[in-house]
């Protein structure tokens, strides 16, 4: 794939050097000068010197067939503004913004970026899930973080395993959409008649309210309540 | 009407004096306290010292109530951002943006914000005074 990545501060220089190592081929635009000097004469000709606002230099990045621009600086509004340019003036990517203040989540969500990513509530997932004893592993966010599909592995102790799907009430804002099972290599998307097992991981999609009430269905044992952040 | 301007630099200062003489409503944001000192002691409007893109500092000031929301800071990405804010998320029926640079204030003007370009109405007039003297 061919990303653009705005802004070479830590998070796009580590982010460039990722995405090559994966063999993906990237282009980072950085306009203050002093941290373009520094990066140049590692990162080459991929690294481009000016204003990802800037229409032309966004030509030169090669927005015109990248797949991906990643919006990464210090501050939410330029991050705002640089995706929501990309989206009007270059058909083709996808944009992704890095949202520094975490309330900024929803108001980008609300002006049509497709994807953010923020860092603090990385770290709540994280801590989270050290925490908790019952593991429930966030995987994709949607909505702003409003829905998530979260995988979690059933323990013998679960009250599900053993039990047909059928005869589970799921919270209302719920459905498990796949299992998948210790050796055996197939997914299983599951039927009324499925029985679960321990072992099993279980995939759901479920809302942000119903995120707690899930897990006491699938860890009543030694349920906590999950601290929405 | 009750208007609100973000950003209290020489145009948000003269245009809050001037709509609030005319008896508006004005309540006027920047995140510097001191900058509403230009106002003068007779400003009748309201001030709030806070960030312009801060949702939750905006429903405080009010911003729901807004029938217009007009952003002249000096960064074009804050009033972008702030207008669209209010805009989107605050259903202000009316939402006016400066923005300097002509080609995002073309962009944005295509979403259906009202912007307005010093440096596109400092060109054309310079432009009209020269091909007027000749």
């Amino acid at each position: 794939m061919y990303m653009i990545i705005v802004g070479a501060g830590k998070v796009g220089y580590n982010l460039t050097k990722l995405l090559m190592n994966k063999g993906h081929e990237v282009a980072v635009i950085e306009k203050n000068k002093e941290r373009y000097t520094k990066l140049v004469d590692e990162l080459g000709e991929i690294l481009i010197l000016g204003d990802a606002i800037d229409v032309d230099i966004l030509k030169i990045a090669g927005a015109n067939r990248a797949d991906v621009l990643v919006a990464t600086t210090g501050q939410d509004e330029e991050n705002l503004v640089i995706c929501q340019m990309v989206k009007i003036m270059f058909i083709n990517p996808k944009t992704i913004a890095l949202v520094n203040d975490p309330q900024n989540e929803d108001v980008f969500a609300g002006l049509g970026i497709d994807s953010t990513v923020s860092s603090t509530r990385i770290i709540d997932m994280l801590i989270e899930q050290k925490m908790d004893t019952s593991m429930i592993t966030p995987l994709l966010a949607l909505k702003g973080g409003k829905v998530e599909i979260i995988q979690a592995e059933l323990t013998k102790n679960s009250p599900l395993a053993g039990k047909q799907l059928i005869d589970v009430t799921l919270p209302s804002e719920c459905i498990i959409i796949s299992v998948i099972r210790q050796g055996q290599e197939d997914v299983v998307i599951p039927r009324g008649n499925t029985v679960l097992n321990a072992g099993d991981t279980v995939i759901a999609l479920v809302s942000k309210d119903n995120l707690s009430a899930l897990q006491n269905i699938l860890f009543k044992q030694n349920s906590r309540t999950v601290v929405g952040s | 009407m009750k208007i609100m301007i973000l950003g209290c630099g020489k145009v948000g200062t003269r245009l809050s004096q001037v709509l609030s003489k005319e008896g508006n409503e004005v309540i006027i944001i920047d995140r510097d306290i001191e900058a509403f000192k230009q106002l003068g002691e007779d400003f009748k409007g309201k001030t709030f010292s806070g960030l312009g893109i801060d949702r939750m500092f905006l429903k405080q000031t009010g911003i729901e109530k807004a029938e217009v929301f007009i952003a002249v800071t000096n960064n074009d990405n804050i009033n972008i951002m702030s207008a669209q804010i209010a805009k989107r998320l605050f259903n202000v029926p009316r939402v006016i943006v400066r923005i300097e640079d002509p080609v995002r204030a073309q962009v944005f003007q295509d979403l259906d914000i009202e912007t307005y370009c010093p440096t596109t109405v400092s060109v054309k007039s310079i432009h009209k005074m020269l091909t007027k003297k000749s």
